[in-house]
Formats: structure tokens, sequence, C-alpha cells
């Protein structure tokens, strides 16, 4: 890949909006599993398994997405 | 002992003291209820990410110039519902703020602390009014760009998080069914079970 390509694209992927919903993705999972749970290393291991499931169905919504849109 | 069981006694063992006044604090102060339980550890964990989402929204939403939060307002006017408030409100006290700034602006007294959960003004508000110097919607939107939709965003998630909240401290948490690996006995416990 072309260096420079490659720097913008690193550069586009820092500065992404993206990175705004991973406070939201980290406070939903925990409060989520502590409505689950009462102990804390149970929430805890709910709250990650959660989180990398919500982060997974927005990755393959993104595939879908970036595949319709041709 | 099965898992649900197991589960079920866990539920009973969370000593919920009143639960309305536990409900009441938790929507007040995300987490209060839970501490007033006695619930420290969820209590805190609860406080963080909910006051720490609502404040991150908070700050978003706002500069020094327009002043801050400006994404948590109270308005029904005729042609400008704020239906998001309907969700910040579910972080209680946090929120109040807005409601006393709304009632200031429609009584046409200069809202307090540098415009701090102040409505917008209207377009065609007249000079002589105190808030003449607060921003126009527009204006927030401009200045602020993607920040007052991300503040929005932020601020309403908190909002509907801290629902959550209150039902833990109402209710005790839910009980979760046992998953397949759990439900399955482990092959060294059959073998015993058998010897």
């Amino acid at each position: 890949m072309n260096p420079t390509l490659f720097a913008t694209l690193m550069e586009r992927l820092w500065n992404a909006d993206i990175w705004y919903s991973l406070p939201l993705i980290v406070a939903v999972s925990l409060v989520y599993a502590a409505t689950r749970n009462e102990e804390m290393d149970r929430i805890i291991i709910h709250a990650v398994r959660f989180g990398l499931w919500i982060i997974t169905f927005m990755a393959l919504f993104f595939v879908l997405l970036w595949w319709l849109s041709g | 002992m099965t898992d649900d069981s197991a589960g079920r006694e866990q539920a009973t063992k969370v000593l919920l003291k009143d639960p309305v006044m536990a409900a009441f604090l938790a929507w007040l102060i995300p987490g209060l209820g839970h501490l007033y339980q006695g619930r420290i550890a969820k209590g805190i964990l609860f406080f963080i990410c909910i006051m720490g989402t609502y404040v991150y929204g908070a700050y978003l939403g706002g500069s020094s110039q327009l002043g801050y939060a400006r994404a948590v307002y109270f308005s029904f006017r005729n042609d400008e519902w704020r239906l998001p408030y309907l969700c910040q409100i579910g972080v209680g006290l946090p929120s109040m703020p807005a409601l006393v700034q709304a009632m200031r602006m429609n009584d046409n007294k200069k809202v307090l602390f540098g415009g701090f959960m102040a409505p917008p003004r209207r377009v065609d508000t007249v000079e002589t009014d105190p808030n003449f110097d607060q921003p126009t919607l527009d204006k927030l939107q401009l200045t602020l760009n993607r920040f007052f939709e991300l503040a929005t965003v932020y601020t309403m998630i908190a909002g509907l998080l801290n629902v959550l909240a209150i039902y833990d401290a109402l209710s005790g948490p839910v009980i979760m069914p046992p998953t397949k690996k759990e439900k399955q006995p482990k092959q060294s416990d059959q073998k015993s079970a058998k010897s």
C-alpha cells in the first residue's frame, strides 16, 4: 500500500467520530450487566461479553451497509 | 443446587430496604439508591458510568462562549418541542436546572449561570428581552456542529441507563436463566456419581 495513502487512512481513522461510541459501549455494557448480576466479578464478565457482542453487531452492520453502498 | 435456584437465592439475599425510597434516590442521583440499600459497589458503578456519560455529554454540548450543557434544555413551546429532554430527565437532579432556566425564560427573566442548560432563544426575540444575548438553536448547531447531536445522544443514553438502575434499586437484579454449558453436568461429576 502507498505509504501516503496509509498515513491518510490512519489519520482519518484516528479522528473518526466512531471513537465517541466507545465510552457509550463501556457504560451501557457495565450498567446492563450490573442490572443482571449482583457480584462484581460476574458483572465484569457479563459486561465484557455484552460489549463484544455490541461491537460485533456494529461491525456486521458496517460491512452490510458498506456492501450495499456499492 | 441448580444455577437457577442459586440465582434466585442470591436475589432474595439482596436487601432492598424501602424499594420506593431507593428508586426515588436512584432517580435523583444515579447510584444513590443503591448506596442507601448498602449495595456500595453497584452504587459506585452506576454513579461513575451514568454520571460520567451525562457529564461528558454536557461538556460536549457547550462552550465558554455559548454556555455549557446547552444540549440539555427543556422546551415545549408550540413550534419547538425538545423531546430528548424526556430521556435526559431520567437523571433527575442534574437535569433540574433545565426546568428552572426554562421557567425563567418563559417569565422574561434573565437565565442564570451564563445560559447553563437554558433553552435557545427564539429567532423573533426582541432586543429589549433580557435573554436577547442567548444563542438561537441555529447558532448552537452551527457553532457546536456535530457535538450538539453527540451531546444530546450522550445525555439521553445516560437518562435511559438510569431507568435501568432505578428498576434495579426497586426490584433487585434480574435473574439470568442458566446457559446451556451451566445446565450440562461435567463428565467428572457424572463418573463420581456412578461410582
